[in-house]
């Protein structure tokens, strides 16, 4: 069962294409890194991976099925900014649960303590609503995650050890992964198999 | 680091010499806010912070989001929100920072290289804009010489920001600074999420700076950033500086270091074991009594726990840990 | 050592702050002095009795004196009765004009935002139609095209009070379909209904009953002033505007409490609906929380 993109090619403007007839897949269990400059379509191909848009022209499928529209998403994306993907106006135990209910084990894991829950986001620290939006990304029926600069803003401890938890989960329920960064460092510690943006235009480089 | 001169003054610490530029003294921030329903109460962020950057260095400032970082530029600049109280000490060349004094250095002296390039007015040509910040020389001839330097091309000059590429834009943002006549340049995070090379380029915009004899603050979460320019390193956490250390003390498995904090930071980078501690940095809600880092700290003893460490030199650097050596 | 203490200090609070107060608690305290004092005349006008406003002819033409203090009129009537009995229907036909603009405004910007292209560029030529008519001018066609009295003022004020807040409606539902949260709601499989019923409508709710009040000040006024043009209520009812457009026939006999006295209290009641307006912004935005 694979995620695959195949021929993609999307644009923001017309006449100058972002993505240019690329092709990926991502088996379960496999950590893939899409490294790259900003602006070299990296986060967009996330975005079209996990559904967020639509491709001009290719098709993304699970399981050589058409990615579904409704309900829970197999393929989930975490965003790199987490003050912006919860809700302000909501407790952190109403975002926590939207999706699925998480176990106590899980959020003991990720480090989220019990008093966070009762909090408004903007109490909490960038480190600890990404823990959130982790814990919501890891509902039952996620197959895929797409980590996009997840831990960009992070310290470097705070990033240490949300990946070590995500790894640990990844490897545990067979997830694959696919990991977006600007940082080789990072890449190279998670990753068994990069992608380098420099090389985009030779789509079948990375055709599994 | 260069030359490292032990000063006489008592209460300076060691790695400062009498180039020194900028000082700060245990500084404190605290913010009236409301808490639930109407009682205000006064939310210390920052509590003894310390800072000091000489002539020709670049001080880069570390720590997570809300350690304070971006707070401490603000105060020197004097542009804190209106419900802001400080307390402690900014000292510019010497003399106590008064908010006087900061109102005519802003922008003059002292200048915030902003995050982000869309700072730059967009209706105005580029050679314009650098020129208005000239002060004391012939504008054109500054402006010029300074475009050379950077290698942008004359016809830069009539161009729009919107003309220049993103490198480009930064190079004027950066050539504003210069022309000024700046002696103190203070950057927030002026590299988030760009890719190497343009980090790389940027930063040897500062160190450019700093060779022509400016002190700069450089404020970023980001270790390497700070490693690849910086001389010094100040490690801020929950508010507070845990250790101020050269930049050579920063290797291997960070056994130079003086902080346990710093060195956990060190190891957990990607590039080095990749292994957390475990804690997160505490909201000023609720800071713990004595050493913030205490609770996380494997060292920890009951005496941490009494009071905050008082900050010592202990070989060319400033820490706040009673055990440290 | 620089300290920027600041010990914010608004000259209009002034005795508020004296008494050690802060922002906000001084923002509830007027809020609910103000409240109080519209209810108290609702109130008034609903239980004051009609005696005073019966025609007593022993005590006419009155200037404002201890046991009139807005005087009499040409009848004899009390005109402190009448103002606060026409205050009052004022604040019902505003309350009703401004509940019905505020529910217009909340469907159509909800469905430009949401129901597609076609839906949207409909709804956005409306707004575009009624803001570039003048609100008088429209108020009294409509008025007089339902056949004036309490229903065309009610219909007419209804109608012509909407664009405004539907612009902002549509624009703060675009705004929040667009943000990660919601998105992420989508892949969460939650559907459209449950995301507009938790995410959406709780963030417009506050806006919405800011934009009633501030829709409210509007309202009054106008109906006041189409009735006292004589497209409005009907002359036996005792609006405020039909007091005005009497006491015009007077003023030039020197009797100027007919007008002055209603017109002021007028004016009084539509500002303290603006500042209720503005407090419960204030009290209702989160980011402006903290100074």
């Amino acid at each position: 069962m694979l995620l695959k993109g195949e021929n993609i090619s999307f644009g923001y403007n017309k006449g100058s294409l972002v993505l240019d007839n690329v092709s990926i897949a991502i088996a379960p269990g496999e950590v893939v890194g899409l490294l790259g400059p900003s602006g070299c379509g990296k986060t967009t191909l996330g975005r079209i991976l996990a559904g967020y848009q639509l491709p001009e022209k290719g098709v993304v499928t699970i399981d050589d099925k058409p990615l579904p529209t409704v309900g829970f998403n197999p393929v989930q994306l975490i965003f790199q900014h987490p003050e912006r993907a919860v809700n302000p106006r909501w407790q952190m135990r109403k975002t926590l649960n939207e999706g699925w209910h998480p176990s106590d084990d899980l959020l003991e894991e990720l480090g989220i303590e019990k008093q966070w829950l009762t909090r408004w986001p903007n109490e909490l620290s960038g480190g600890e609503l990404q823990r959130f939006c982790v814990a919501r990304a890891l509902g039952p029926e996620t197959q895929f995650l797409i980590a996009d600069e997840m831990t960009t803003m992070l310290d470097a401890i705070t990033q240490a050890q949300i990946w070590q938890v995500v790894m640990r989960i990844v490897r545990e329920r067979n997830i694959g992964m696919v990991v977006i960064s600007h940082e080789a460092h990072l890449i190279n510690r998670l990753c068994s198999r990069v992608v380098d943006f420099k090389n985009i235009n030779s789509p079948d480089l990375f055709l599994v | 680091m260069t030359d490292k001169k032990d000063s006489t003054a008592e209460n300076s610490p060691a790695y400062t010499s009498n180039e020194m530029l900028l000082e700060v003294e245990n500084l404190s921030v605290a913010f009236r806010q409301y808490n639930k329903g109407l009682q205000q109460m006064d939310l210390k962020v920052i509590s003894s912070l310390n800072a000091a950057v000489k002539k020709g260095e670049i001080l880069a400032i570390v720590g997570s989001s809300g350690s304070g970082k971006s707070l401490l530029a603000h105060a020197i600049l004097g542009i804190l929100p209106k419900n802001a109280t400080v307390t402690g000490s900014i000292k510019y060349m010497g003399n106590e920072l008064t908010t006087k004094d900061q109102e005519r250095l802003r922008g003059q002296e002292i200048v915030l290289v902003p995050q982000s390039v869309n700072f730059l007015d967009p209706l105005m040509k580029v050679g314009k804009q650098v020129r208005t910040s000239v002060r004391n020389e012939n504008p054109v001839e500054a402006q010029r010489r300074v475009f050379e330097r950077y290698q942008l091309k004359q016809s830069v000059e009539g161009m729009y920001p919107f003309q220049l590429s993103g490198g480009m834009s930064r190079r004027i943002l950066v050539s504003t600074a210069m022309v000024s006549g700046a002696k103190l340049v203070i950057a927030d995070e002026p590299t988030p999420g760009l890719d190497p090379k343009i980090v790389d380029e940027a930063l040897l915009h500062f160190k450019g700076l700093a060779e022509s004899g400016c002190g700069v603050i450089l404020i970023t979460h980001d270790i390497e950033t700070a490693l690849k320019v910086a001389d010094n390193i100040a490690v801020f956490y929950a508010g507070t500086t845990v250790e101020v250390a050269p930049v050579a003390d920063f290797s291997g498995t960070g056994q130079d270091l003086r902080h346990p904090y710093s060195r956990a930071l060190w190891r957990a980078l990607p590039q080095n074991e990749f292994i957390p501690i475990e804690g997160v940095q505490p909201l000023p809600q609720n800071l713990p009594c004595g050493c913030f880092f205490q609770p996380r700290c494997e060292r920890a003893t009951a005496s941490c726990a009494e009071k905050q460490p008082e900050a010592r030199e202990i070989r060319d650097g400033m820490v706040r840990c009673i055990y440290a050596s | 050592m620089i300290n920027t203490t600041d010990t914010n200090t608004r000259p209009s609070s002034g005795i508020l702050t004296m008494m050690g107060l802060n922002r906000r608690q001084r923002t509830i305290i007027t809020t609910a002095v103000i409240g109080i004092l519209l209810l108290s005349i609702i109130l008034g006008g609903l239980l004051l009795s009609n005696e005073r406003i019966t025609t007593n002819l022993e005590a006419r033409n009155q200037a404002p004196s201890f046991s009139h203090p807005f005087g009499t009129d040409w009848l004899g009537r009390d005109m402190l009765t009448r103002t606060i009995k026409g205050l009052t229907l004022s604040i019902f036909v505003g309350l009703i004009a401004a509940a019905i603009s505020t529910i217009i405004a909340l469907v159509l910007g909800i469905a430009a935002a949401t129901m597609g292209n076609r839906v949207d560029t409909i709804v956005t030529w409306l707004v575009d139609l009624f803001m570039s008519i003048p609100h008088l001018v429209a108020l009294i066609l409509i008025a007089v095209a339902l056949g004036g009295g309490m229903r065309g003022v009610v219909i007419g004020v209804a109608l012509t009070h909407w664009p405004s807040l539907t612009r902002v409606v549509r624009g703060e539902v675009l705004q929040l379909r667009s943000t990660e949260y919601v998105q992420i709601s989508r892949r969460m499989g939650k559907s459209r209904w449950w995301i507009a019923a938790q995410h959406i409508v709780p963030h417009l709710i506050p806006q919405m009953l800011v934009g009633l009040v501030l829709l409210f000040s509007h309202a009054i006024l106008h109906e006041a002033s189409i009735t006292f043009l004589g497209f409005g209520l009907s002359p036996h009812q005792p609006a405020i505007g039909i007091i005005l457009s009497e006491s015009m026939r007077y003023l030039s006999v020197g009797m100027w409490w007919l007008a002055f006295f209603p017109g002021l209290s007028l004016l009084i009641i539509v500002r303290l609906f603006d500042i209720l307006g503005d407090n419960l912004r204030k009290l209702m935005d989160p980011y402006n929380a903290h100074s």
